[in-house]
């Protein structure tokens, strides 16, 4: 145990000593200042605009901006589902794979361009090299830097003061990539085919094991495309069974910087926005809630998982190392859970571990975490966003009660901004409880449940929360793949997306146009241990009495149950 | 001033009727505007009709049904039975003032110059009617005099008993239907259309009938509508979920779990809270136009006060007696006593009352005093000759100087200067054309005014003092008095400029006023606050009269409207933290059937579901009564900075939103089981 937790300490201090530094650095990116890169990226960046004939210097209103994110966004859609549909045609196909089928496409089309990276298929046994590459990586990139570019401009727009813009999307779009996610990328690369992770376009090998087995080991161009799973939050693997793989994740070196890799940008957010704002402690504050939150889910998973099954204590079973049903022996709990926890925090979903052999409360926290609407780190970019949307309900609540008209940042928190911050805030209701309430009942959707009991209803559950999230991480025993699932979960994963970014975009256009009053003591403080505390409470108490009835009847039923001694 | 009579939280006279008011709020086309309680009277008569059909059925459960569908019309009733007792406490404010409104004669004249004038009813003058108003008569209208000077008796608007003078021209040309002339006549032109006067925006007011929600109310609404519109997600969902674990939950109980997880507390309560906040300004004898005003003078950044009747007395007084060299003290006390019996302005009074306090004794004085000289433009000096033959002088130095013919000596020329330097007024006495000392008068700062601006700078108000003083002067009291800033040798325009100077900066601004050079200022003000005595125009311009006329009362204003948002967001955070405990109370209760092992949530040990479920309903109708005190009252609320405000609303109102259902929801329990009525 004491291993594990001094590797959860150097964790945290790896993850804040680098994403700290590279938040400053983003918001020099996104400020429009030069940085260490620029003498080199500047010139490609001038000519990508003179390519596009896009206006860098022009600011749009938050609607142009909106429209900007949807248009490319459905652009995007429309390739990749093309892409998919037609890969038997396209080249760099050496297995020789057929097309999707159309509710699939339409899946993983929508999974892949809402950063969700939700994955109803087995990557190596559907998707030809060029889908992989021109489809599905290209879109780890894009859907990465949509989001990283609209929390740019959500954040412009808390700042600003009497302003009609709040930045341009395509200039905000082309600096995400070609300054953060690009260099991060080929350096992650570089380190993962180091470790011993492949990076080729060979077709499959098929080996004969010891025991006399045929096995086919697939491979590709795999290193790249985990490089940028894990940094752009995507976390579709190039695997089906994603980062357990050794070919995904040889060594513990590779576990441990691909487990950095996926808190790394969503956590730079914190230190960018205080820097933006021009007052750190307001990201010290959010970076403060956020790894509350974080540490309290690692806690309750680790502590559950470590615990191992209390249904085993009856039998003459012993289990030293924990509840190991489902994970990777080389990683053991300790890092099964630290994985589980960041990836669902952040809205990565790749996974080392199975998370539907986790024990009932090891699970919970994960599918909590996915709930609350990815806001601990979260997303790149989405992650802080919709954190910003707890942020200005928090705020309302608390400032009416220092007696002054609700303010953040100076800026007075009224009724149009509760009104769009509530929009985004029925989305995971809506995402999780209303279509996992459908998925409970119609024979045609209960179907790709494995299991009896509350985890049927667990499995259920995540996958909504994981959808609508724009998660992408699975509880393996629900088989997605089915033309119903494959449809509602393409609406979630829609809903999470953009029922997000429009109204917190119109948030920023709203807060941008007013003046900023200057803070006094009457002014309600949103930073120090007072607004950490309620921003906690407040997300903990939402989101908690939200979901509460719901995973009553899944993990805490069968959480109670099984200490019962019940089995389903 | 009469304080208007505060009627006791739960008046026999206001609670009647308003026991009637709340079944006529039943009504569902009133029950639409507040979407929390709408909700509630739905699913409410759903209850109804369930039972309904239970009973012709004779379903399960049928006692327990009929008593959750009996509380959520409590629930719903208990609500409107809050906003009837606050509309009720207003309405017995506005009977009392209405009392003073009764028809009354006018003489109305046909033309400015008119000799005769014809008798007409108050309800018949139209705006623009010249009526002439002679002793004894009541003001049939709010307007403006044009010719004439009156004392008038106000004291069925103010309270104030004293009469007041009211003159054509200047500022204090106004005045308001209702009010009584008690010396000379005038002739007022009128300016209200009937129906729109003073008296009866105020009636209108504290009747709430023009209450227009206000913004932040606008805006929690909003998100208590969201909150509802989720627990509707929440539960609605939860009958597939159940159903999904292999078991049917009744809907009524669905109900239940429903009305009390979405936030009945603040939305039962929440325009009897706006309702009291307009009252406690009522009772504070402040109209407001609007209930925006009031919201707004929560959040004042900057308030703009006027020196004079704010800060200091107004008038100046005698401070110190400063002796040349060769008189003592006490002489010079003396001779100001003297030179000043007969004087009767402010200043005059003054210098009498601090030569006694110095003398310590009352000497025989006015024996003494053979003729008073009055002051007079032509001498500028004023004082007395006495019986003996002295002649005592007072005034300005220049005055005194000429009238003794001689030039001032260098110790006379630095006591004046120094007075003059720290903002007071150098006054020379003199005896038999002998100069004895100066008087030194001053700007006396309001005891206990130094202690409201620190209070103000704690919750982050800013004051700045206005001043048409030389800039020493004003700075002088203005470090007296505390103020952070101010504002000397103001005019009007100066005064607009800083305003919107500090609106620029992203400020609200406060200020009062009440002439009519004030008006662009206060109309340009996010929070005017007209005086009564003001002109049209000043009470026109501004959001807020004051009818006690005190330039202080911006203070209390501030505090009352942000009492009115403490209360709404406290109220808020305690509805909500409530919910958990309603959780553990019901969740066990409905899940125990799909899954025995669920009991364990039943951490308040609940006698059965039946009763958990009930008690929880009860005990969310119940806290509405308890809170309607509170909401009437508004919390609780000293001054503080807005960080120990929030912690210890957020003790009170989040943890004890916490706990207290706990402790309520087990106790009901326990009593309902103890009545076996489940």
């Amino acid at each position: 145990m004491a291993p594990d937790i001094l590797q959860f300490i150097v964790y945290a201090a790896v993850v804040t000593g680098l994403a700290w530094p590279l938040g400053l650095y983003l918001a020099r990116v996104y400020e429009g200042g030069a940085t260490f890169a620029s003498p080199v990226l500047a010139p490609v960046e001038r000519a990508i605009h003179a390519l596009a004939g896009s206006r860098a210097d022009h600011g749009q209103h938050w609607t142009r901006y909106s429209l900007c994110v949807l248009a490319f966004s459905l652009g995007s859609f429309g390739f990749l589902y093309a892409t998919l549909r037609l890969q038997h045609l396209l080249p760099l196909n050496p297995q020789g794979f057929g097309p999707l089928a159309p509710d699939l496409a339409f899946n993983t089309a929508v999974s892949f361009v809402t950063n969700t990276n939700w994955q109803a298929y087995g990557g190596e046994t559907t998707m030809s090299y060029f889908s992989q590459m021109a489809g599905l990586a290209v879109q780890n990139f894009v859907s990465a830097g949509v989001g990283m570019a609209v929390c740019a401009a959500i954040i412009r727009g808390f700042f600003a003061r009497e302003q009609k813009a709040i930045g341009n999307f395509w200039v905000d779009l082309t600096r995400s990539i070609l300054y953060v996610l690009l260099p991060l990328s080929i350096l992650m690369t570089l380190f993962l085919v180091w470790q011993g992770v492949p990076q080729n376009f060979l077709a499959s090998v098929t080996a004969t094991t010891v025991e006399g087995a045929q096995q086919v080991i697939a491979q590709g161009p795999a290193a790249s495309q985990i490089a940028i799973k894990q940094l752009g939050t995507n976390g579709g693997g190039f695997w089906n069974a994603n980062s357990s793989v050794p070919y995904e994740n040889p060594t513990p070196l590779s576990n441990f910087a691909e487990m950095v890799a996926i808190l790394l940008i969503p956590a730079a957010f914190c230190s960018m926005f205080g820097r933006m704002v021009r007052d750190m402690r307001q990201g010290v504050a959010i970076f403060a809630a956020m790894g509350i939150l974080f540490l309290g889910a690692l806690a309750l998973t680790y502590g559950s998982e470590v615990g191992g099954n209390p249904a085993f204590a009856r039998l003459p079973v012993e289990q030293p190392a924990g509840n190991m049903e489902g994970k990777e022996v080389r990683f053991g709990v300790g890092n099964s859970a630290l994985w589980a926890i960041a990836t669902t925090a952040a809205s990565n979903g790749s996974v080392n571990s199975m998370h539907d052999s986790f024990t009932p409360l090891g699970a919970l926290a994960p599918m909590l975490l996915m709930q609350v609407g990815e806001v601990v780190f979260g997303g790149v970019g989405s992650g802080f966003y919709g954190m910003l949307s707890f942020v200005v309900l928090t705020v309302f609540l608390a400032g009416l009660m220092v007696g002054r008209t609700p303010e953040y940042l100076g800026k007075k928190i009224e009724a149009r901004e509760v009104k769009l911050s509530v929009i985004a805030f029925l989305v995971m209701p809506v995402g999780v409880l209303g279509l996992g309430a459908l998925a409970a009942v119609l024979p045609i959707a209960l179907a790709s449940v494995q299991d009896a009991g509350p985890h049927g209803l667990s499995e259920i559950l995540y996958a909504y929360s994981s959808a609508t999230g724009n998660n992408g991480s699975a509880f393996a025993g629900f088989g997605a793949n089915v033309p119903y699932h494959n449809t509602m979960q393409g609406i979630a994963m829609l809903l999470g997306r953009f029922v997000y970014i429009v109204p917190m975009l119109a948030v920023a256009g709203s807060l941008a146009a007013k003046k900023s009053a200057p803070a006094s003591s009457g002014t309600f403080p949103t930073h120090g241990p007072l607004f950490v505390t309620l921003l906690v409470a407040v997300i903990l108490i939402l989101g908690g009495l939200t979901f509460f009835p719901a995973l009553a009847l899944g993990p805490i039923a069968e959480h109670v149950s099984m200490l019962a001694g019940q089995t389903f | 001033m009469r304080k208007q009579q505060d009627t006791s939280l739960f008046d026999w006279r206001v609670t009647r009727p308003a026991f009637r008011a709340a079944f006529a709020k039943l009504d569902p086309r009133i029950m639409a505007k507040n979407p929390v309680m709408f909700v509630t009277e739905i699913v409410a008569a759903l209850s109804t009709l369930i039972f309904l059909r239970d009973l012709v059925t004779s379903g399960q459960d049928l006692a327990l049904t009929g008593q959750i569908a009996a509380w959520l019309w409590f629930t719903v009733y208990f609500a409107n039975f809050a906003e009837a007792v606050a509309e009720g406490r207003g309405r017995a404010r506005a009977d009392s003032l209405r009392a003073t409104q009764t028809e009354t004669p006018a003489k109305r004249l046909a033309s400015p110059g008119a000799t005769s004038h014809e008798v007409v009813s108050s309800s018949g003058l139209k705006p623009g009617d010249l009526v002439l108003v002679e002793v004894n008569d009541i003001v049939p209208a709010d307007g403006e005099i044009v010719e004439g000077i009156a004392s008038v008796d106000e004291s069925a608007i103010t309270g104030e008993s004293a009469p007041v003078i009211r003159e054509a021209g200047g500022d204090r040309s106004a005045v308001t239907g209702g009010t009584r002339v008690v010396s000379d006549w005038i002739r007022i032109r009128i300016t209200a259309k009937p129906g729109e006067s003073f008296l009866d925006r105020m009636i209108a007011m504290v009747e709430g009938a023009e209450r227009q929600k206000t913004p932040n109310e606008i805006a929690l609404n909003i998100l208590l509508t969201g909150m509802t519109i989720i627990f509707l997600i929440v539960v609605v969902t939860l009958r597939p979920f159940t159903a999904y674990s292999g078991t049917q939950i009744p809907v009524v109980f669905l109900v239940a779990l429903l009305v009390t997880l979405i936030p009945t507390t603040i939305g039962g309560l929440l325009s009897a809270i706006g309702i009291a906040g307009m009252d406690r300004l009522v009772k504070a004898n402040v109209i407001a136009k609007s209930g925006r005003a009031v919201e707004a003078a929560g959040d004042v950044d900057v308030l703009l006060l006027d020196k004079t009747g704010t800060i200091t007395f107004g008038a100046r007084m005698a401070d110190a007696f400063e002796p040349l060299p060769g008189v003592s003290a006490r002489e010079l006390a003396e001779a100001s006593l003297l030179a000043s019996l007969s004087d009767e302005t402010p200043e005059g009074r003054s210098i009498v009352d601090f030569a006694r306090r110095q003398i310590g004794r009352v000497p025989a004085g006015t024996d003494k005093v053979a003729k008073a000289i009055a002051f007079s433009a032509n001498t500028r000096v004023s004082g007395a000759d006495l019986t003996d033959g002295t002649q005592l002088r007072k005034g300005a130095s220049d005055s005194i100087l000429s009238w003794c013919g001689m030039p001032g000596t260098p110790e006379l020329r630095a006591i004046v200067e120094r007075i003059a330097k720290s903002g007071g007024t150098p006054l020379l006495v003199a005896r038999d054309k002998q100069v004895l000392g100066v008087v030194h008068l001053k700007d006396i700062v309001k005891p206990g005014i130094r202690e409201r601006f620190a209070e103000l700078r704690r919750m982050g108000v800013r004051t700045v003092m206005i001043t048409g003083d030389n800039p020493l002067t004003a700075a002088a009291i203005a470090a007296e008095a505390g103020v952070d800033d101010f504002l000397a040798e103001a005019t009007p325009e100066r005064k607009l400029e800083l305003i919107r100077k500090e609106q620029a900066e992203g400020k609200l601004v406060a200020m009062c006023g009440d002439g009519s050079n004030d008006a662009p200022a206060l109309a340009q003000a996010d929070v005017g606050v007209a005086m009564n005595t003001g002109t049209p125009a000043a009470r026109e311009a501004g959001n807020l009269i004051d009818l006690d006329s005190d330039p202080t009362k911006l203070i209390e204003i501030v505090l009352v409207g942000k009492q009115l948002l403490i209360s709404r967001g406290s109220l808020t955070t305690f509805s909500i933290a409530n919910d958990v405990a309603k959780y553990f109370a019901i969740l066990p209760a409905l899940f125990v059937a799909a899954y025995p092992a669920l009991d364990a949530l039943n951490i308040m040990r609940l006698a059965s579901p039946g009763s958990a479920i009930l008690s929880a309903v009860i005990f969310n109708a119940l806290i509405i009564i308890a809170l309607i005190p509170l909401a009437l009252r508004g919390v609780a609320y000293k001054p503080a900075t807005a960080a120990s405000l929030l912690r210890r609303n957020l003790l009170i109102y989040g943890l004890g939103g916490l706990i207290v259902p706990f402790i309520g929801i087990k106790a009901i329990d326990m009593i309902v089981n103890a009545a076996g009525i489940v």
